[in-house]
């Protein structure tokens, strides 16, 4: 087995899918001959032919609205957005479509359809190519939000992803597309959906996050035990449905919670997480649940996104703070 | 100067609204006992509209999009379909839905606000009514895609308005359907109208058909209140989808004699005198015309079929105002193909509020 990274991952368990489920197909923007912007798509058109994956006009809502019929339709298309700044248009389909379809017609017509998309910052790129807005998805019913946070798991989920009957929004975090690289079988095994990973066991405070910042999550958490501090690290992978009693499982034992994210404070997913740790965890909770997040401005350019991405600093900060309380 | 390349968009007619026919007709059209299937259809609709704009005036129903003088869109376009082709309505196109085999009883389940309305018995793969306007261009550009991949010969047929026509994402599917020659027809309701902006307001392009041009496929305007001319041109557009000859736009000119639906007072925008003399144009006077002047329509089958129809229309209402609601909790059981744990204690938490009420209903 070799160590792969997460691009490959993603490619890898495309692959399987469509060798095991002729209705899998794969859509989006020079996703053909060239291979996605990211290659997250190399080499499929060569091995399962222009019926299967298809180049498409430059049209975001188009995309995910044909994925809505072709999904009708009992096809399982897997349709590439170049990037999730791009993804606003589309927004209407998955909201008003794509998450109503299988409600509104009482199981008549389904949405077995994967829309999957690069995001989040790091990496200086331009101008609309580093957001991260997850929770805008997650406030949709009917979808599922997941987020992989490793090779492995970007595998396993997207496997998963693809079989499910329903509609996934699948965001992949680029800034770990090329690194770090793990072994990942390819043997065709899902990942569990609607359910946390722990990364990390540890009874002194527990972090939560997803995507791309689990890496400093676990940075920080290395830092800690240095210090003698035992962090469980969480990665909560499906946004929606959320596995909550995981989490609240953990806080029992840590009594301590920092939830740490790229997107934007306000109404960031932490925010959901954190209310329903006050609704049912609070008892026992020592310390107030502590956010780590992206400002609520603007992405910044690449010269300051240092300071904007949530650091390993920013998130022991945190940690230290509410480890005060006893 | 160069010229590169030109473009000319057909009109097409049959018969004008005295009934006479003004060019010879179409092969279904020759006989006129065979129009009357077509006819039957449109007055149908007409009680049927009638029936659901009452049933909302006495509170019984919700908010509803009455067709009233684009019936003949609705049954031209559902008489040239078959069975096995996909429709994707708008939210206006209960006529075409009938003649699919959509129930009555169903679309006032829907318009009376029950999911199951939209779970029609009859066309199985048909869409449901679309309320985001246009949204539902790209879904059928999908469902074409899925018959050409599967090497079916089979078409979709996507309704939508003139209103409609502004929106990027026709153009984005229309588009798509263009470079790939997908087995769909694009019918547009220009009804002149899209609640209070009048056509001339809705784009400076001369005709809503031209804008199939753009997108590399022809595009025909027909007579929308001549049904000959719809089911004509909407017939020949599905079998050239069919056999692999790529989409047509069908715009299909008429006009919306009713309010937009049943919350909108159209005397705030535009004069009764417009509407009033429009009325001379309506598509179920013009079919009674040529039947009658051909001798395949008396007095007494008017009378006659307008009483049956009535009867119909009954039925349905009464089917549908004796429908149980649904249980609450149903608003759960159809999210998922298998409800998540999260949604789960959600509604079991509905499910002991609504016992605790007493009632495990709600309206
Ligand atoms: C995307 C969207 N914008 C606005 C509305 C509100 N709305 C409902 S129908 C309508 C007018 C539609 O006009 P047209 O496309 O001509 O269809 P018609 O109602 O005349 O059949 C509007 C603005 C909507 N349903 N969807
Ligand atoms: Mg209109």
């Amino acid at each position: 087995m070799t160590e792969i990274a997460l691009i490959e991952a993603v490619r890898l368990a495309m692959a399987r899918a469509m060798e095991e489920d002729e209705t899998v197909l794969v859509l989006g923007e020079d996703v053909g001959v060239n291979g996605g912007v990211f290659r997250a798509t190399d080499g499929l058109v060569e091995r399962f032919g222009d019926k299967r994956v298809f180049d498409t006009p430059l049209a975001e809502a188009l995309l995910a609205g044909v994925s809505v019929g072709l999904g009708a339709q009992g096809f399982r298309p897997v349709t590439e957005f170049q990037f999730m700044g791009f993804f606003y248009p589309a927004i209407d389909q998955v909201a008003n479509h794509a998450g109503r379809l299988r409600n509104r017609t009482r199981g008549r017509l389904s949405c077995p359809i994967v829309l999957r998309a690069p995001f989040g910052g790091g990496i200086h790129a331009p101008e609309h190519h580093s957001e991260s807005f997850e929770a805008m998805f997650a406030h949709i019913p009917g979808i599922r939000v997941v987020i992989p946070s490793s090779p492995a798991r970007g595998y396993g989920l997207l496997l998963a992803a693809i079989r499910d009957p329903d509609p996934v929004v699948f965001l992949e975090p680029k800034r770990i597309y090329r690194a770090p690289k793990e072994e990942v079988a390819d043997d065709g095994e899902a990942a569990p959906l609607d359910c946390c990973f722990v990364l990390r066991e540890g009874s002194d405070i527990t972090l939560v996050t997803w995507g791309a910042m689990v890496l400093e999550t676990l940075a920080a958490a290395d830092s800690l035990a240095e210090e003698g501090i035992e962090a469980e690290v969480i990665d909560v992978a499906t946004l929606k449905p959320l596995d909550m009693a995981t989490i609240l499982d953990s806080v029992e034992r840590t009594g301590r919670c920092v939830i740490v994210h790229e997107a934007p404070l306000t109404g960031g997913f932490g925010a959901e997480i954190a209310a329903r740790l006050a609704d049912r965890g609070l008892v026992n909770l020592t310390a107030p649940v502590k956010r780590v997040a992206g400002f609520d401005t603007v992405m910044p350019l690449p010269k300051l996104e240092r300071h904007y991405m949530p650091s390993e600093g920013r998130i022991l900060a945190a940690a230290r703070e509410i480890l005060e309380y006893s | 100067m160069t010229e590169i390349a030109s473009f000319a968009v057909e009109y097409r007619r049959f018969l004008d609204p005295d009934g006479q026919a003004v060019q010879p007709l179409p092969a279904f059209a020759q006989d006129p006992a065979a129009l009357i299937p077509l006819y039957r259809a449109m007055v149908l609709t007409r009680s049927f509209d009638a029936k659901a704009v009452a049933l909302q005036r006495t509170g019984r129903l919700g908010t509803f999009a009455s067709s009233l003088g684009q019936e003949a869109v609705m049954a031209g376009t559902g008489a040239a379909m078959r069975p096995e082709d996909v429709l994707l309505p708008s939210f206006r196109e209960q006529g075409a839905q009938f003649l699919r085999g959509a129930a009555m009883t169903d679309l006032l389940l829907y318009w009376g606000g029950d999911e199951r309305g939209s779970d029609f018995a009859g066309p199985r793969e048909d869409f449901p009514i679309c309320v985001p306007v246009g949204t539902h261009a790209a879904h059928a550009a999908g469902v074409a895609l899925a018959f050409q991949l599967r090497g079916e010969a089979r078409a979709a047929v996507c309704v939508l308005g003139d209103g409609a026509t502004s929106k990027g994402e026709v153009y984005e599917a229309m588009n798509l359907a263009g470079v790939w020659r997908l087995p769909v027809v694009f019918v547009v309701n220009n009804n002149q109208w899209a609640i209070s902006v009048p056509r001339e307001r809705q784009t400076a392009a001369r005709t809503l058909a031209q804008k199939a041009i753009a997108c590399g496929f022809e595009g025909v305007q027909v007579d929308g209140n001549d049904v000959i001319a719809v089911r004509d041109a909407v017939e020949r557009a599905l079998e050239q989808a069919r056999s692999g000859g790529g989409p047509t736009l069908v715009e299909a000119v008429t006009y919306r004699l009713s309010d937009h639906t049943t919350v909108d007072d159209a005397s705030r925008y535009r004069d009764d005198a417009e509407v009033s003399a429009r009325w001379k144009d309506e598509p179920i006077l013009r079919l009674r015309k040529h039947l009658t002047d051909a001798g395949a329509w008396s007095k007494e089958d008017e009378e006659q079929l307008i009483a049956e129809c009535g009867k119909e229309v009954e039925a349905a209402a009464e089917a549908y105002l004796a429908t149980p609601v649904q249980p609450v909790e149903s608003m759960f059981d159809w999210l998922y193909a298998e409800l998540p744990g999260d949604l789960a204690e959600q509604r079991a938490g509905l499910v002991a509020e609504a016992g605790a009420a007493g009632d495990a209903k709600d309206d």
